[in-house]
């Protein structure tokens, strides 16, 4: 599903948490709503998934403004969760999928099946308080998919999740991205921005910074930095640089050394190559992709703000 | 089904399944059976402490009129008082009541020497015998026979009837019908209290291990949070009824276990009755004892469907407009501790309606029970009390719908505060940031 965010406005008595935040999500993407925390990313999906409402602009699904039924259409994890300790698994996995709009027949069917996937289905009648933190944690992330959203949005899904859960809850997805549902997840890590989202919104101080494509942003932001691993000596390499290039960086590596070259015209790299290998042997040449985190802090820069530091 | 439906079962069916539910349903009806059995019990006991008194009669008159009592029993002795204190033994003699030489003149200084703090019942016992002694003798010195006195002494026992125009004239003793409203509105402010804060428990629960922004994105607050007063008030009128039957059964069960010592204590109660509390004159004229009998008939008098559709009206409508309250102090605080300032405001207008209902059970048509019946907060319990006085129609109705008024407002401001609140996190909550909530839009 399509999701378009027009100007959207939120006040709060003595804050502004959201100002003029416009973007769109694409159909079928992953998207990454970025920032540090205090941002008003929890604000905005709260204003998404139909919690609170905006002091202005709209909400699009699809071509449609946001209407309460909607929200059938939406898996949400918030970032803070929870589950009645006293309740049954199941029992309770059942009432929230009801609560989604699930019969309770299609529940049960629906419940097995992921039960029987994350392996957890000697829990079913046990009590959410016997749990341990990562079987809670699978649990709470059925609960949100198992009424079958087009749209799921994540607050911070993998803080508090273990390395093993994290892999398991990213692995499933990417797999349910796949089967076509458009998946919004905010972080403030920018490690699963990389291996996870095609599309991002980059949001500081309740204003939208940055947004656009992984790749076109990568793009945008790219510093023109290659790197070699070569045999040879290092004066031989600097004597084939000439012109429009810029050593960096010579790093020894025993029997071969790693050079980082800037290009002012990121294209030339043919030229680059053809001037290497008449000096050393080039055992490999790749270009040095900004991390989203660089770009993060770049981008947060350029638009003369504070980046408030984040573990 | 309805989301409000869901959550309404899933709050009855997690309690209801709860241990301390079974437990307290089982034990309420248990308690009060054992009550009625101990005090059964208790009262056959003390038949059987007979206090001795030894008497030290310097005065010669007074002794020989002192009746028995299977209570206390008088023991004339002669020697001087100040040899008996010093040989006093208290395993065989409760006490030495020693009555001075002009104690017919000077009551005050007759005294009782005992090795301990004696028991009020014995006290009191001894003073009415010695009264009823030196009455008759200062009577008789006045020149006043005891049947002269009898035939001028007047006994007005007044036959309470209703005006009603009922075929059969109600008799009715004020008394028992008194005790029937109060109980129900006791009942009510019990109900209350209890499960008023169980909404509020309920709420805390769910903000506190953040259940509520799960909830919250698939049922509106207002759902959520009317889902878990109603669940609330089905537990509490389930656990109720629940009490009503097993007390029935219970006390049922502990009486005719009793049957065979039932009269012995009826007896010994009148007995105690007369000994004690009833002053001599009257025990010439016994009033008509107030027995099984009576209450029936004096409950049988009353409107049972009127009164118990009151009961249900009350107690649903008190419950619906506290409960809300008590919902929204729950969203808008993060812990236990900070509820304390929120709930003394809603706890003491139903401390005040206990206590007036307390002092309308003894004058009904007052004006202070009128109003305070009137006034939601209050006439849950009040109107209550004053429901077995046959309050006109016009005043019911006026007090019902003050009450549903009540309830739709208290439900709405809290509501409201409800939903900013549960969302809203280690805030310092001020009366002022309620207030601002209200107005909030959503």
């Amino acid at each position: 599903m399509n999701i378009r965010v027009e100007h959207i406005e939120k006040r709060y008595s003595n804050h502004t948490a959201l100002d003029d935040v416009s973007f769109e999500v694409p159909d079928q993407s992953v998207f990454g709503l970025l920032g540090p925390n205090g941002a008003g990313k929890t604000s905005l999906i709260r204003i998404i998934t139909r919690i609170t409402g905006p002091d202005s602009g709209t909400i699009y699904f699809g071509n449609e403004p946001s209407r309460p039924d909607h929200i059938y259409q939406i898996g949400y994890m918030p970032e803070e969760r929870g589950l009645y300790k006293k309740m049954e698994v199941g029992e309770q996995a059942i009432y929230f999928a009801q609560l989604k709009g699930m019969s309770r027949s299609d529940a049960v069917k629906e419940l097995r099946y992921w039960f029987d996937k994350f392996e957890i289905r000697p829990w079913w009648k046990k009590k959410v308080e016997e749990l341990s933190k990562g079987m809670a944690q699978k649990v709470q992330f059925i609960v949100t998919v198992v009424h079958k959203p087009d749209l799921l949005i994540l607050d911070e899904p993998f803080t508090g999740f273990d390395p093993v859960n994290t892999n398991l809850i990213k692995d499933e997805l990417l797999r349910l991205n796949k089967k076509g549902i458009t998946i919004l997840l905010s972080t403030h890590r920018m490690e699963s921005v990389e291996e996870l989202c095609s599309h991002i919104v980059l949001i500081n101080k309740a204003k939208n910074v940055l947004h656009g494509s992984v790749k076109e942003i990568r793009k945008q932001y790219r510093s023109g930095v290659f790197e070699v691993r070569y045999k040879g000596h290092p004066v031989s390499l600097v004597a084939g640089l000439w012109g429009p290039y810029e050593l960096l960086k010579n790093h020894d590596e025993g029997d071969h050394h790693y050079a980082q070259i800037k290009l002012s015209d990121p294209e030339q790299t043919n030229t680059l190559i053809q001037s290497l290998i008449s000096e050393v042997q080039v055992l490999s040449f790749n270009e040095l992709i900004p991390a989203m985190n660089d770009i993060f802090i770049n981008a947060v820069k350029e638009k003369g703000e504070i980046v408030e530091s984040e573990n | 089904m309805g989301k409000t439906a869901l959550i309404i079962k899933r709050e009855y069916l997690t309690r209801i399944r709860k241990k301390s539910f079974i437990i307290m349903t089982i034990l309420g009806p248990l308690l009060m059976g054992g009550l009625v059995a101990l005090s059964i019990y208790l009262a056959m006991q003390s038949q059987d402490s007979v206090s001795v008194v030894k008497v030290i009669d310097e005065t010669g008159m007074i002794f020989d009129k002192l009746p028995e009592s299977k209570m206390v029993v008088y023991e004339k002795d002669t020697m001087p008082i100040a040899i008996a204190r010093e040989i006093f033994n208290s395993d065989q003699y409760y006490g030495i009541l020693y009555i001075p030489q002009h104690a017919a003149a000077k009551p005050d200084s007759i005294t009782l020497f005992t090795s301990k703090q004696p028991s009020p019942s014995v006290v009191t016992i001894i003073e009415k015998n010695l009264e009823q002694v030196i009455e008759e003798k200062n009577f008789s010195n006045a020149g006043l026979s005891k049947s002269m006195l009898d035939s001028l002494k007047a006994s007005v026992a007044v036959l309470q009837r209703s005006v009603a125009a009922d075929a059969a004239e109600k008799e009715f003793s004020a008394g028992v019908t008194a005790g029937v409203g109060f109980v129900g509105g006791l009942l009510i402010y019990l109900f209350i209290f209890l499960y008023g804060v169980q909404v509020m428990r309920g709420v805390m629960e769910e903000k506190s291990s953040r259940i509520i922004e799960v909830m919250i994105s698939s049922v509106k607050p207002f759902e959520l949070m009317m889902g878990k007063i109603i669940g609330l008030a089905l537990v509490g009128l389930t656990q109720f009824l629940l009490w009503v039957v097993l007390t029935m059964i219970v006390t049922t069960a502990v009486s005719s276990a009793m049957t065979g010592k039932s009269e012995q204590v009826m007896e010994k109660m009148e007995q105690m009755q007369k000994e004690n509390m009833i002053p001599n004159d009257a025990m010439h004229h016994p009033p008509p004892a107030i027995g099984q009998t009576e209450i029936f008939k004096a409950l049988g008098s009353l409107n049972i469907g009127k009164i118990l559709f009151a009961f249900v009206f009350y107690f649903l409508g008190g419950y619906l407009l506290y409960s809300a309250l008590f919902a929204a102090i729950g969203g808008a605080v993060d812990n236990e501790t900070d509820t304390q300032q929120f709930m003394l405001p809603i706890t003491i207008p139903l401390i005040l309606a206990y206590i007036v209902g307390a002092s309308v059970m003894a004058n009904p048509d007052s004006s202070l029970g009128y109003w305070f019946s009137i006034i939601p907060f209050t006439s849950p319990v009040v109107m209550m009390v004053r429901m077995p006085f046959d309050p006109p129609w016009i005043d019911l109705i006026i007090s019902m719908i003050a009450l549903v008024a009540g309830f739709i407002f208290t439900t709405w401001i809290a509501g409201r505060i409800y939903r900013t609140g549960i969302l809203m996190y280690g805030k310092k909550i001020t009366w002022k940031e309620l207030g601002k909530w209200i107005f909030y839009k959503s």
